[in-house]
């Protein structure tokens, strides 16, 4: 039974009581696990006190290193490693390196973002999710309180997310 | 939170709740599919066949199987790829600039038209590959790997090669943009499929998924992704055709070497792109019976940007007649008056008329309202579009600087055939799709359903 972790799991059905719900519960000192819902509630992640994501600077740095690997790779092989005459233009001139340079940016930074986006969040083809109740991607929101975590009794966080608008609250152990 | 305005027409109509939207949206996945779909899945693949035998053939001999001689040496070949290319603009516009301008009328149709974007792209690069004559060879050369030769380089310098990058870049960043748009509405299906029992489809949505939870961490990460890949896609693909543009007019072709090309080019993609869209999602509308969640209003929103690009298209059209007048290069005013009174006068004529004329009908409110004629004018485009690549191309080639080399262009089966194996190419992929994968991104429609449904369903709460 010790080690088997207990969760409250508080049903939600409209977005709006969810965000008040949250803002309440936490003002109470509960501590919330997570809430999972089916589609992104604008104003939740402030709520639920999370730092902003650093992703849009990761995607910054891939797509720096595709803007320098890009460039440095033409002005070196067209350049220095095996100057062509074409047309009698310049060897090295940065103008028609652009197209390529911007692309290969935007490829690195795109592909760069998503892989870290991925990483972070622990997504993988063979991972099954812990799921808390499983209508979380069809039309209810989820909020899981971890009662380890948590010094406030059972009764008493049930009673707080009932009195906090949650259509259900269930018991769930992993 | 997010306001609604009285004055809007509501985007998802007949009251629909959240959990109809999963419904309605996953029964077609789950559901067997109808004859309907068996039937035109069956015409994609005849098309398929026939024009692989034909590819096949051309592989087998050469591209010699063309109907191209020494005047005209890029026809159908190039004709076709760029109007697939120009196809595709119209799924990246609507998943990524109506993203960044907060268009929410975007999200019923996002995920069918890019989509289309992916089809029609992975259309378009067939033909410089087969083009290239040994598919296998053609990979190698045009990418900067080392090799034997030196290593001999590729020329940075040419268009064509920012082509391979740019399309290649284009296609990739499409894919995970519609890809990262599809993870959260795979794990509804994976649920769905949990609660009714299916063990195996459940395993492999949830593959498909990377096991997403929803979690308000993994939302909060997941929309920054989806605006920066809206912010990198836009000038991506703003890019792409400007590229495509350069392979013509960076050359000393009179006819080509024009500089409005670049704006010319982007905004005919998102036209043919558009009317691309509209004769889809009319057919995939009806099909999985969803005119709740593409109403007559978003019907009408495509058919007004038609009515705009289609009149920049108009305007390009007049100003390379103006410039060839006025610039006074002899050259460059023959190739525009043979372009208009020459032998392929009529070839011009269908493509004044289907792209300048037929879409200024939009204006008449009943026009662009009525599902029939949107069908019928969608394709009039289309048909205009490829036109207008095939007299840019065409008609600027077959009369050479000297007489005795002019000529004209006579396709052969072949010509033909590798066409009709792109369209076997983009409907099998199409109807593939719109089987097995949501057609309608669930996650976005349901964050809008409140706001934006018919009263009906708020009185519910």
């Amino acid at each position: 039974m010790a080690s088997k972790e207990n969760y409250l799991v508080g049903i939600f059905d409209d977005e709006d009581v969810l965000l008040h719900a949250v803002e309440n519960i936490r003002d109470k000192g509960v501590k919330i696990k997570e809430v999972y819902s089916p589609f992104p509630v604008h104003g939740l992640d402030e709520a639920l006190g999370y730092r902003r994501t650093r992703l849009p600077i990761a995607a910054f740095l891939f797509g720096m290193t595709g803007t320098i690997t890009a460039l440095s790779t033409q002005i070196w092989m067209l350049g220095f490693d095996w100057p062509m005459i074409i047309g009698g233009k310049n060897f090295f001139s940065i103008p028609p390196f652009i197209p390529v340079t911007f692309e290969f940016t935007v490829l690195l930074s795109a592909f760069g973002m998503a892989g870290t986006f991925l990483v972070v969040s622990d997504m993988k083809p063979y991972k099954w999710p812990r799921m808390y109740d499983n209508r979380s991607t069809d039309d209810k929101h989820v909020m899981a309180i971890d009662l380890g975590a948590n010094k406030i009794s059972k009764e008493e966080i049930r009673q707080i997310l009932k009195s906090n608008g949650a259509s259900e609250v269930n018991e769930k152990s992993f | 939170m997010q306001a609604s305005s009285a004055l809007r027409e509501s985007l998802v109509t007949g009251g629909k709740t959240v959990a109809d939207v999963s419904q309605d949206i996953s029964c077609q996945v789950e559901n067997k599919p109808s004859r309907l779909w068996w039937m035109a899945f069956g015409t994609s693949l005849v098309l398929l066949i026939y024009g692989g035998y034909c590819c096949w053939m051309m592989l087998w001999h050469g591209i010699g199987m063309w109907g191209l001689n020494k005047t005209v040496g890029w026809a159908w070949d190039i004709t076709n790829f760029v109007w697939w290319v120009g196809i595709g603009h119209a799924g990246t516009l609507i998943s990524a600039i109506l993203l960044l301008f907060r268009q929410r009328w975007r999200m019923s149709i996002n995920r069918a038209a890019e989509a289309m974007t992916i089809f029609a792209v992975i259309c378009a690069l067939s033909f410089p590959a087969f083009h290239m004559g040994r598919l296998w060879l053609g990979f190698y050369w045009a990418l900067p790997l080392p090799n034997a030769f030196g290593s001999l380089w590729v020329n940075f310098n040419s268009p064509l090669l920012w082509d391979v990058f740019a399309i290649s870049t284009y296609f990739s960043v499409s894919l995970l943009f519609w890809y990262m748009g599809l993870i959260p509405d795979f794990a509804v299906i994976r649920d769905r499929a949990v609660r009714m029992g299916h063990m195996t489809r459940a395993r492999v949505y949830n593959a498909l998924s990377f096991g997403w939870d929803g979690a308000a961490k993994t939302w909060m990460r997941y929309e920054s992704v989806a605006l920066i890949l809206a912010g990198l896609s836009t000038p991506l693909v703003l890019s792409v055709h400007t590229i495509v543009s350069m392979d013509f007019a960076t050359s000393v072709i009179p006819g080509w070497h024009t500089t409005i090309f670049p704006p010319y080019f982007v905004a005919g993609a998102i036209f043919s792109g558009f009317a691309m869209v509209l004769t889809l999602l009319l057919v995939t509308r009806k099909v999985f019976k969803l005119e709740d969640y593409i109403t007559i209003y978003h019907v009408e929103l495509m058919n007004i940007i038609i009515i705009v690009t289609g009149s920049i298209v108009g305007v390009a059209y007049i100003t390379e007649l103006f410039i060839a007048w006025y610039g006074q290069v002899p050259a460059e005013s023959y190739a525009f008056y043979n372009r208009v009174m020459g032998p392929y006068w009529w070839a011009y004529a269908s493509m004044m008329t289907c792209n300048v004329i037929s879409p200024q009908l939009f204006w008449i409110k009943k026009i662009r309202t009525n599902l029939v004629a949107t069908f019928v004018l969608s394709i009039i485009v289309n048909i205009g579009m490829w036109f207008e690549r095939f007299v840019i191309i065409v008609t600027s080639l077959h009369r050479d600087y000297v007489p005795s080399s002019w000529t004209m262009f006579h396709p052969t089966m072949y010509d033909i055939g590798q066409y009709l194996f792109t369209f076997g190419i983009f409907f099998t992929a199409f109807f593939l799709f719109a089987k097995f994968f949501p057609v309608i991104n669930m996650a976005e429609v349901k964050s809008i359903i409140k706001s934006t449904s018919e009263k009906k369903n708020s009185s519910a709460h």
